[in-house]
């Protein structure tokens, strides 16, 4: 049992992490960002290459894949979303724009690192035993640990920052916000970026543990939309919630329910189905979006 | 209706390529692998045509993949399990998933926007996990060996000729989706300029308001979602007799998300939207093999572009505002 809440405290952690890159973009330009599992792989495959091929302290790699990430996301709403959001009849073209992004970021990321599984040298060996009661590598504590402090320096910086207050106050209301002096064309792109570099600290945090692939980027996305489904879109305290809900069923079903065959995920989109029935806003979000 | 002369003309040339010109090309060419890339470009287009009516009314359709599934599936077990003739199943298969999509619709249609599109998302990986956990589906192995179709006689008058016996099973399947896919945009036609589609309209815009002044607006988009579901479930049951097997992995989350993708790139606003869409679409991806791996740059690029620089997608080119073509 402390067995399988460990676990599902370490998942819930970096799902939270996907989670909320995932939901500030949507709050604050209505995106449904396709592209989020591709670029927590692109977080992954930079983290490979500093640190395991080039030799680079963990932490400086992981603060190069949170730039990269970071400056594509920027150069993506500039150049890409901003235009489109502005000259499109209907705000749902945007997804065939992320659909797109998906798949460019996709055969990028092919061409420049190629198919194979990479994997990087641990950063800190050793396993942690209490009596056999719970078992966990040394790394993944730390991972998990390091998770957790990002999503509260994330929530500070959300909570009592400038920029902060003007992601905020542009999420709640884009013409109000405007209306106050919002640099809304200056902040939209700021927030793109910092959902983006999320994605990419994720991405270059869970590397060292379980390696990444070129196949990941999609799983990862849909799993972030249940994330931010139970929550609730665009609200980042529902997408930390959505994380660890996610996480402690996937651990608990792993647990118990492996000896029926692969029945997990399918029992998580049902059950996600029938609550969304009964509210559907998710734990906490606006009702209707 | 009132057609003006070029919407008549225009159709009946469509129907002139589509029946005489393109089977004189191949005949001409020798290009008989087109015949496959033209059925199934008429199959996709029939379950893009669902997507586009859901979207007609406000709703956000990445599920498709889920009802093609249903479809291939019921029509398969139709006929290999219960020996029905296949052109008894294909209607049975789209109205089994028009079922499902009356229950599953129920609940979930009563979501907006984002919620919608990602609920319907997850529903495509739930008929892809369902599959593969039940045993009348043959989990990961599928259902191969699925017999062609086989032939319609009315009073000893045959109709249509039993697809095992014939010489080219391949035109016989291409003018079969074709003829489809024709009564598919007409009913999508009629249905628009109907007064139902009126009411879509408004549901679209705004549906409080469309609900205040009378308009029942959970029959509608039910009867749509449904109406939606019946295509994506006769395009999968055609498509699974085609290839004479289906599996788990025939229709994937990737599948809803392009007929998605051809929906957007036709244009949300034209009925005919889909259909080009889903022409171009899949012929783009086809004629890119040769670039080998560059392909799928080269294709997400040219994607970025036209809906850059055409948001509304490809027919806003040509017809500026306005439905219908």
């Amino acid at each position: 049992m402390e067995q399988v809440m460990a676990n599902g405290v370490y998942l819930g952690s970096q799902y939270a992490m996907i989670a909320l890159g995932l939901t500030l973009i949507f709050a604050l330009m209505n995106v449904l960002n396709f592209a989020h599992g591709q670029m927590y792989v692109i977080g992954g495959f930079v983290t490979y290459t500093f640190y395991g091929q080039w030799g680079v302290p963990f932490v400086l790699a992981l603060f190069m894949s949170c730039m990269t990430l970071a400056i594509i996301g920027a150069l993506i709403e500039r150049y890409l979303f901003a235009p489109v959001i502005k000259g499109s009849a209907r705000e749902e073209s945007t997804m065939l724009l992320a659909a797109g992004i998906a798949f460019l970021l996709d055969a990028l990321i092919l061409l420049i690192f190629g198919e194979k599984q990479r994997g990087v040298p641990k950063i800190v060996d050793g396993v942690f035993n209490w009596d056999f009661r719970l078992i966990m590598p040394y790394d993944r504590i730390l991972i998990c640990v390091l998770a957790i402090l990002s999503i509260v320096a994330f929530i500070a910086l959300m909570q009592y920052s400038k920029t902060g207050r003007a992601l905020r106050a542009l999420a709640q209301d884009r013409t109000a916000a405007q209306l106050m002096g919002v640099n809304v064309d200056r902040y939209s792109m700021i927030g793109f970026a910092l959902g983006a570099m999320l994605a990419g600290l994720v991405g270059g945090l869970l590397v060292t543990i379980t390696g990444v692939n070129l196949g990941m980027g999609g799983p990862t996305s849909i799993k972030a939309f249940m994330m931010v489904m139970i929550g609730g879109a665009g609200v980042i305290s529902g997408a930390i919630w959505g994380g660890f809900i996610l996480g402690f069923m996937e651990a608990f079903g792993l647990a118990y329910l492996s000896q029926y065959g692969d029945i997990t995920y399918l029992l998580i989109f049902v059950s996600l189905m029938i609550f969304l029935a009964i509210r559907p806003q998710g734990l906490m979000g606006k009702p209707w979006g | 209706m009132n057609f003006s002369k070029i919407q008549i003309l225009g159709v009946l040339a469509f129907l002139a390529v589509v029946f005489v010109g393109i089977p004189i090309f191949i005949a001409a060419t020798g290009r008989w692998d087109f015949y496959f890339t033209l059925t199934s470009v008429a199959l996709l287009a029939i379950a893009s045509a669902g997507v586009w009516l859901t979207f007609y009314i406000g709703r956000i359709n990445i599920g498709q993949g889920a009802f093609a599934l249903v479809g291939a599936y019921v029509s398969a077990i139709l006929v290999v399990k219960a020996g029905w003739s296949f052109w008894i199943s294909l209607p049975a298969a789209g109205l089994f998933a028009a079922l499902v999509a009356v229950l599953i619709g129920l609940p979930i249609l009563r979501l907006r926007g984002v919620y919608f599109a990602m609920i319907t998302l997850v529903l495509t990986q739930v008929a892809t996990l369902t599959a593969l956990a039940l045993p009348i589906t043959n989990g990961a192995k599928g259902i191969t060996n699925i017999p062609l179709p086989g032939a319609i006689s009315v009073f000893g008058i045959p109709l249509v000729p039993d697809f095992a016996t014939l010489e080219n099973s391949r035109m016989a399947f291409y003018f079969t989706a074709v003829i489809l896919m024709v009564i598919t945009y007409a009913a999508l036609y009629r249905l628009v300029n109907s007064r139902l589609g009126h009411l879509c309209r408004s549901m679209q815009q705004n549906e409080e308001l469309a609900s205040s002044i009378g308009v029942n607006i959970t029959y509608i988009r039910i009867l749509i979602f449904a109406i939606s579901s019946f295509f994506g479930g006769v395009g999968g049951a055609m498509f699974g007799s085609i290839s004479q097997s289906v599996y788990p992995a025939t229709f994937v989350v990737k599948d809803s998300v392009d007929f998605m993708l051809n929906c957007f790139l036709g244009g949300l606003g034209f009925v005919f939207g889909p259909m080009l869409g889903t022409l171009v679409l899949y012929f783009g991806w086809d004629l890119l093999f040769e670039f080998g791996k560059y392909q799928m740059l080269i294709y997400a690029t040219l994607l970025i572009l036209i809906i850059r620089f055409l948001p509304n997608g490809l027919l806003s080119l040509r017809f500026g505002k306005g439905g219908g073509k």
